[in-house]
């Protein structure tokens, strides 16, 4: 088993939560106090990657290059990385990332697309990144396809590739069965990770399932902050892991006063496992569709989860914002019931 | 007036459906020949079968062949990079054009219903992408009518219907697609985002169109809108808007920030549309195969027509 590796991603799926809001200095702030934390990397970015600013994501409160700027020189253990989905963002837009000092990406995918990130995972290399393959709403895609997704991408040149639940669909079988299916097609030398979304409360579970069948690279964020009933959350990983006497170097008490102290009163909406967000991964739909599907049903008068469930139905898949208001329009010429 | 004969460089997906069309529904151009570098592409077969004259050779040997004095026009669906190398090959015959459906924009960006009259006559013109073909019209739309700060696109389309060069070159799609939507859209700042969706059965199409403007007459924003579409589906029928426009005042204590442009309130403007192909080669999911080859024939036959003239 190679070492184990947690990625923080308050910075990045964290964004979702607060409509892509964090300030310049906040994010400086939490990034350093990771950083003392001991994590191993630290992701920075519109949650939607670089470039994710825009009117179908949310506009960010500043740039991704403003983010970024100033924090690799600072950081003494923790790695800079960011992310990148095809499609949004561009080989220029991670050359200029790197030269802010950023020096692991992990370039995202629909977990049946994995030959769209080829250009981008072979010019990271080539800027001697470590890479990680995203394969994201690995619920759609069974183990077996969703492996050679995954060997794709490692033949493309990427260190790591993910099992990314970005639904938090995936009960605890799907994840182990799908981390299994990884180990048995890839390289030995080929890292494998997890990133769970907690909609059905099954975060830090999946997350554990997943290590112990082979994935050493894990996600999480302070108090779970992340899209949907957010990720994994960071500080209850760390003391599960501990308990397990797993990776001994994060310091759980600094990770608690982080989560309780800074991260919770940012959130104006909470983080959490409700209707909406359980909704989410009943259905099976991309975390990141909830603030934007809870805006459309305020505005056309009806339930969120109506709109949740109509998404799911159609199949839609993460960057598809923009179809929360065309059904969100069909359900009300249909008198706010599913066609 | 006889009709023109044309050559296709490039026997993929575009370059086969296009051949169709021309076969199908033009009355001003036929098929002089399919031009493919594998033999055993699906698309010379289907030319074949069709009676057209093939060559596998590529562009270099077709300008070798007989037929190659009787061409006038050439469509290239190839990539950016072969591109560079057949412009410089018809360059030296200036009586004949030729029509880029690739990424590489040597000539300029060319969306028939917004700016053929002012590249039409020259000899090497760019057809943007599939999105941009859908979109840009939209944005020229309400350029129209207000100033436009900024024009940001979505376009989803089925995973089935994007071929090896779309999915090698996805930066090619959003970069080319930004910067038309600037150059010919008429917004001050571009975005463009692509989405592959691999549903079964496979998804029609859809691309969404956002601009923010300056406030004005909303009524005047979507009658300019209608009529756009209205154009756009003279030459491609399946093109629809899928809902009725949405219009939102962003004001200006709620101004949203645009990297390269900085705080921006006005009218947010939301346009949802549907491109149903015409099932000539691929199946009518594939309506961004059907809105590029359409585009690219309106613009050969409107050549064709400004000669004639």
């Amino acid at each position: 088993m190679k070492n184990t590796y947690i990625q923080d991603v308050t910075l990045r799926d964290g964004m979702h939560a607060i409509k892509h809001q964090y300030g310049k200095e906040k994010v400086r702030e939490i990034a350093l106090a990771l950083d003392r934390a001991k994590v191993d990397a630290i992701e920075i970015s519109h949650g939607d990657g670089l470039k994710g600013g825009s009117f179908n994501y949310g506009f960010g409160a500043h740039t991704d290059w403003d983010w970024l700027d100033g924090i690799a020189d600072e950081l003494k253990h923790a790695k800079l990385t960011t992310l990148l989905l095809p499609g949004i963002g561009t080989i220029e837009d991670l050359k200029r990332a790197r030269d802010l000092g950023v020096t692991s990406v992990r370039i995202a995918t629909h977990c049946t697309e994995a030959d769209i990130s080829k250009q981008h995972i072979e010019a990271a290399k080539k800027m001697d990144m470590d890479v990680g393959g995203f394969l994201m709403m690995a619920h759609m895609n069974d183990p077996n396809n969703l492996a050679t997704e995954a060997k794709k991408m490692e033949s493309y040149g990427a260190d790591c590739v993910y099992v990314t639940d970005s639904a938090g669909a995936l009960l605890m079988d799907g994840v182990v069965d799908r981390i299994k299916a990884f180990r048995q097609i890839l390289k030995d030398d080929t890292e494998i990770g997890i990133h769970c979304h907690h909609n059905l409360s099954l975060g830090v579970a999946n997350t554990i399932v997943a290590h112990q069948a082979g994935a050493n690279r894990m996600d999480a964020s302070l108090a779970g902050m992340g899209a949907g009933a957010g990720n994994a959350p960071l500080e209850v990983l760390i003391a599960v892991l501990k308990k397990m006497n797993i990776h001994p170097n994060c310091d759980l008490f600094q990770l608690m006063d982080l989560a309780d102290d800074v991260i919770r009163p940012l959130q104006e909406r909470p983080v959490r496992v409700d209707r909406e967000t359980l909704s989410l991964g009943y259905a099976g739909v991309y975390s990141s569709f909830l603030l934007h599907s809870e805006r459309a049903a305020e505005k056309y008068g009806l339930d969120t989860r109506t709109i949740l469930n109509e998404l799911g139905k159609r199949k839609m898949v993460g960057g598809q914002e923009d179809m929360i208001v065309d059904v969100a329009l069909d359900l009300v010429k249909n008198n706010g019931s599913n066609p | 007036m006889s009709k023109r004969k044309v050559a296709i460089i490039g026997s993929g997906n575009i370059g086969t459906d296009l051949m169709i069309k021309i076969m199908r529904n033009s009355e001003l151009l036929e098929m002089g020949i399919l031009v493919g570098i594998d033999p055993a592409s699906d698309g010379l077969a289907r030319a074949e079968r069709m009676g057209v004259a093939t060559t596998a050779k590529g562009m270099d040997g077709l300008i070798e062949l007989p037929i190659w004095n009787e061409i006038e026009l050439v469509f290239d669906a190839t990539s950016a990079k072969a591109h560079a190398h057949h412009h410089s090959l018809v360059e030296k015959f200036p009586s004949k054009r030729i029509i880029d459906l690739t990424p590489a924009a040597i000539g300029p960006y060319l969306v028939p219903v917004v700016n053929f009259s002012e590249h039409g006559d020259l000899q090497n013109v760019n057809m943007v992408t599939c999105g941009g073909q859908a979109t840009i019209p939209i944005v020229a739309a309400v350029s129209k009518i207000a100033k436009v700060h900024y024009g940001e696109i979505v376009a989803s389309i089925a995973s089935k219907s994007a071929g090896p060069g779309t999915r090698a070159n996805i930066d090619e799609f959003t970069e080319t697609t930004a910067q038309a939507i600037e150059k010919v859209g008429g917004a001050d700042k571009g975005k463009a985002i692509i989405v592959l969706n691999p549903a079964e059965p496979p998804m029609v199409m859809r691309d969404t169109v956002f601009t923010l403007s300056e406030v004005c007459d909303q009524d005047a924003i979507r009658k300019s809108i209608h009529e756009m579409v209205e154009s756009v589906q003279k030459y491609v029928p399946g093109y629809t808007l899928h809902q009725e426009v949405q219009f939102e005042i962003i004001p200006e204590d709620q101004a949203v920030f645009i990297e390269g442009l900085g705080h921006r309130h006005g009218l947010k403007t939301t346009v949802l549309l549907q491109v149903k192909g015409a099932g000539h080669y691929l199946p009518e999911y594939a309506g961004n195969l059907d809105i590029m080859t359409s585009a690219a024939l309106a613009t050969g036959e409107r050549m064709v027509s400004l000669q004639n003239a």
